[in-house]
């Protein structure tokens, strides 16, 4: 292996609700959410209708650029609703699931085509852009982060340590399209994945984001201007394993629910696409005071009690909403309940401590007045994060490019979007300049 | 009671003053839309209140040494320590009346205008700006002079944060250049009531700078000047006031410690240069307490919005200011201070600095991704 990359710049944020390492309930819901939404470049087209019949890895939705290119249901069941929003945009796809599973059949002797029809192919994301993995390029590497660092995300040594076998089958139908280049932590002494071959391993060492994949590529091999690198979660490689390793598609995770306003946090094992109404027990009659994360509460998304678990999330973060207003709050010279990582508060004499965080802005929107250092602390790149989201926010394709557009997804500005004292949405900023991007060059 | 100063409201037009004052009151309840759910809890206000903060040490030594500098001039002895303070409180109140009633009214009118919530910016240069001038300027010439830097030099570019020049210094080039006889000399740095004069025996009340090491009433000694009790713009004087609040802003990191080091340095090797070719005969570190090096290099150079943004360009910049302010010191005897045009033209250059700094970066990066 080859020696530690130490990253010095990053923050992890001190919040309280850590999932306890314990797995307290494993469903099949009587409800999952096939969603089309949240992957870029794929125009849906939809397959099913309504009292359909679907086999768990049976095709629910197809894209319309590439036919081959397919989302398949999880579980097997009957369609019961399409829900469609607005210009009648599909939503969702709503399946009633059995209570006795059957497996479309997936032949596997073939990488690629196994992976476009179980639908797993929906699963690799590539860069630059994060868009839908395009099946006719040859990438330059596949990437996969064996490590979250994201505030109280799931703990992977826990949720997958078990599953070696299957990752390690993954890695190998992956490393047929490209080579294979895994993360680990380095603070994991003896981790589950340290035996893992077939790839090429990297420890990383370091406070969050040392755990996002973008990240990790750009300490190990930066993407170039033309060049393209697909990343995978770890749970999307391990359910690629396990499609070669039984023949079916299982996409069953351990779900990380925590958060500062979650009661008892634990993992839940169950499948993407289920109702966050199934995780009831979590927030309990408090729904409207909290705020539902599907994902991290830095990138996470917003669902709400009436949606669903992201198709590649394994945390469901719920926190309270900060809807009071502080007196004088910004001029108390000490906050004891509030986190900053800035130096004019005190938390970081105070660095074991952990903060019932909430969704206040703590702030009002203004235009950006700190040095580009203020950001770039939290900014384990080569990249100037200031400057980068002006270009984008001038539109400026040249200096975005120049600036590093091409290495970077929202998710990896993420911290610097929490630092900002000027409230700016930095993640917003630049999923808009990737947009124009795309726009732009296709 | 909210509704009226909402958009359609009766009081539209005042509901940037409103949330201005609301959320001077309290942090506001306002959530996060998207992207990061939760935030740090500092904000802009937290942190240009440090700056204020910072500078109070160097205003009430300021106001202290009004009074006391009156007291000279006018003879007086045995006056108690608070009697001076509130002599030159007295002074300098209608200064800080003027500076805040005039920037914030411009302010929270640009505001409206725009459409968007007052930002705290002028809080800081509307503290700084009495502290940078002669005490007895006539308010109504720096009231026109605030006018011009906010509306000049901040609002046409889109308010704090946009603002190419500080504000606080624009505002003291403007006075400069239209009212010199107000700006130098030997009369305008003591305060003095109407009608008075100076009586103490050949008196002479001009900077120490002015009077290039020459003897005076008050001392030129380095402790003099270290603990400021000499004549200058009010705030200007003390060094050891002006550590106290450097130290604060080092510590919580708001101004850059790159831009002040950069800046003694480039100060100190141009005034070595100066002593050992014989221009001048005053030792290097003494140019560091004269005049405004100080308070410039402190309070008026670190200003984040208006210096270089990248850590390299932090060095330069300094470095340049400080060479800058020493070698008008030395070579221009029109004018004995440096310190204002130094800093207001790196503020020009900074951008192009930032831009040679990122070109190197982004070259050096393609090489680097080339070899990879």
């Amino acid at each position: 292996m080859s020696k530690n990359i130490v990253l010095k710049k990053g923050l992890d944020i001190p919040i309280n609700g850590c999932a306890t390492l314990n797995v307290s309930k494993s469903m099949v819901p009587a409800l999952l959410a096939v969603q089309p939404d949240g992957i870029k470049g794929l125009l849906p087209r939809l397959l099913v209708k309504e009292g359909d019949r679907v086999l768990c890895g049976s095709p629910v939705i197809a894209d319309k650029k590439n036919p081959d290119i397919l989302l398949t249901s999880p579980a097997s069941g009957t369609v019961k609703e399409v829900v469609r929003g607005e210009k009648r945009k599909l939503l969702a796809v709503l399946i009633q699931t059995d209570a006795e599973q059957e497996y479309a059949r997936i032949d596997t002797t073939d990488v690629k085509s196994a992976l476009l029809q179980s639908g797993l192919w929906t699963m690799l994301t590539q860069r630059p852009y994060g868009v839908l993995a395009d099946p006719a390029i040859t990438p330059k590497a596949i990437f996969v982060s064996a490590f979250h660092t994201a505030p109280l995300a799931a703990d992977l040594e826990f949720t997958l340590g078990s599953e070696v076998k299957a990752i390690q089958k993954g890695i190998d139908a992956l490393a047929t399209l490209a080579p294979v280049h895994v993360s680990l932590n380095a603070a994991v002494k003896d981790s589950a994945f340290a035996s893992l071959s077939g790839c090429t391993l990297h420890c990383f060492e370091g406070k969050h984001p040392a755990g996002n994949v973008g990240v990790q590529i750009s300490h190990i091999s930066p993407i170039l201007k033309g060049e393209t690198v697909w990343t995978v979660s770890l749970n999307g490689l391990a359910a690629i394993g396990r499609l070669f390793l039984e023949g079916r598609l299982n996409l069953r995770r351990k779900v990380a629910v925590c958060g500062p306003a979650a009661l008892q946090p634990s993992y839940v094992e169950t499948l993407p696409g289920t109702p966050i109404k199934d995780f009831a027990p979590f927030y309990g009659n408090g729904a409207e005071e909290v705020r539902i994360i599907s994902g991290d509460v830095l990138s996470g998304l917003n669902v709400g009690a009436a949606g669903y678990l992201g198709r590649d999330d394994d945390q469901i973060t719920i926190i309270r909403e900060g809807h009071e207003k502080e007196l004088l709050g910004w001029i108390r010279p000490i906050r004891y309940k509030q986190f900053s990582n800035d130096h004019s508060y005190f938390s970081w004499l105070m660095p074991g401590r952990k903060y019932n965080m909430d969704t206040n802005l703590h702030g009002g929107p203004r235009p950006f007045l700190m040095n580009d250092n203020y950001y770039s602390k939290v900014l384990p790149m080569d990249i100037y994060p200031v400057f980068l989201a002006k270009a984008c926010l001038a539109g400026d394709i040249e200096k975005m490019e120049k600036f590093g557009i091409y290495e970077v997804l929202p998710e990896d500005l993420a911290l610097c979007e929490f630092v900002d004292p000027s409230k700016n949405y930095i993640q917003d900023i630049i999923a808009k300049g990737i947009d124009l991007m795309l726009k732009e060059m296709a | 009671m909210n509704k009226i100063f909402e958009k359609g409201g009766k009081l539209y037009w005042l509901h940037s003053t409103v949330d201005a004052f609301e959320t001077f009151l309290h942090v506001p309840g306002t959530v996060t839309l998207k992207g990061s759910h939760v935030r740090d809890a500092i904000d802009l206000k937290r942190l240009l209140i440090l700056v204020v903060i910072a500078a109070a040490p160097a205003a009430l030594f300021g106001m202290w040494n009004v009074g006391y500098q009156h007291g000279l001039a006018m003879g007086q002895t045995g006056v108690h320590i608070l009697e001076y303070f509130w002599f030159g409180f007295l002074k300098v109140l209608p200064l800080y009346l003027v500076s805040y009633i005039v920037g914030l009214g411009i302010e929270f009118a640009s505001s409206q205008i725009r459409g968007e919530e007052v930002s705290e910016g002028y809080l800081v240069s509307g503290f700084f700006i009495p502290l940078i001038v002669p005490v007895d300027i006539p308010l109504w010439m720096l009231a026109l002079a605030v006018a011009f830097a906010v509306i000049f030099g901040k609002e046409v570019f889109g308010g704090t944060g946009m603002n190419i020049w500080n504000p606080a210094l624009l505002t003291r080039a403007f006075l400069f250049f239209s009212y010199p006889n107000y700006m130098s000399g030997s009369e305008c740095w003591i305060a003095f009531k109407k009608g008075e004069t100076a009586v103490a025996d050949a008196f002479t009340g001009a900077t120490p700078l002015a009077l290039d090491g020459a003897s005076a009433q008050y001392g030129t000694g380095f402790w003099d000047l270290f603990i400021g009790t000499v004549p200058g713009s009010v705030g200007e004087t003390s060094v050891i006031a002006i550590l106290l609040g450097a130290c604060l802003l080092l510590w919580t990191g708001i101004a850059s410690w790159k831009i002040m080091c950069g800046s003694v340095i480039g100060a100190l090797l141009v005034g070595w240069i100066g002593q050992i070719a014989g221009v001048t005969d005053i030792p290097c570190y003494m140019q560091l307490l004269y005049g405004g090096f100080a308070f410039g290099t402190v309070f008026m150079a670190t200003d984040p919005v208006t210096s270089c943004q990248t850590e390299t360009g932090k060095w330069i910049y300094g470095l340049l200011i400080g060479m800058l302010c020493i070698t008008v010191r030395l070579f221009n005897p029109g004018y004995a201070e440096g310190m204002m045009l130094a800093i207001l033209l790196m503020n020009t250059f900074a951008p192009l600095i930032d831009h040679c700094v990122t070109s190197v970066h982004i070259s050096r990066r393609a090489k680097k991704l080339k070899v990879a």
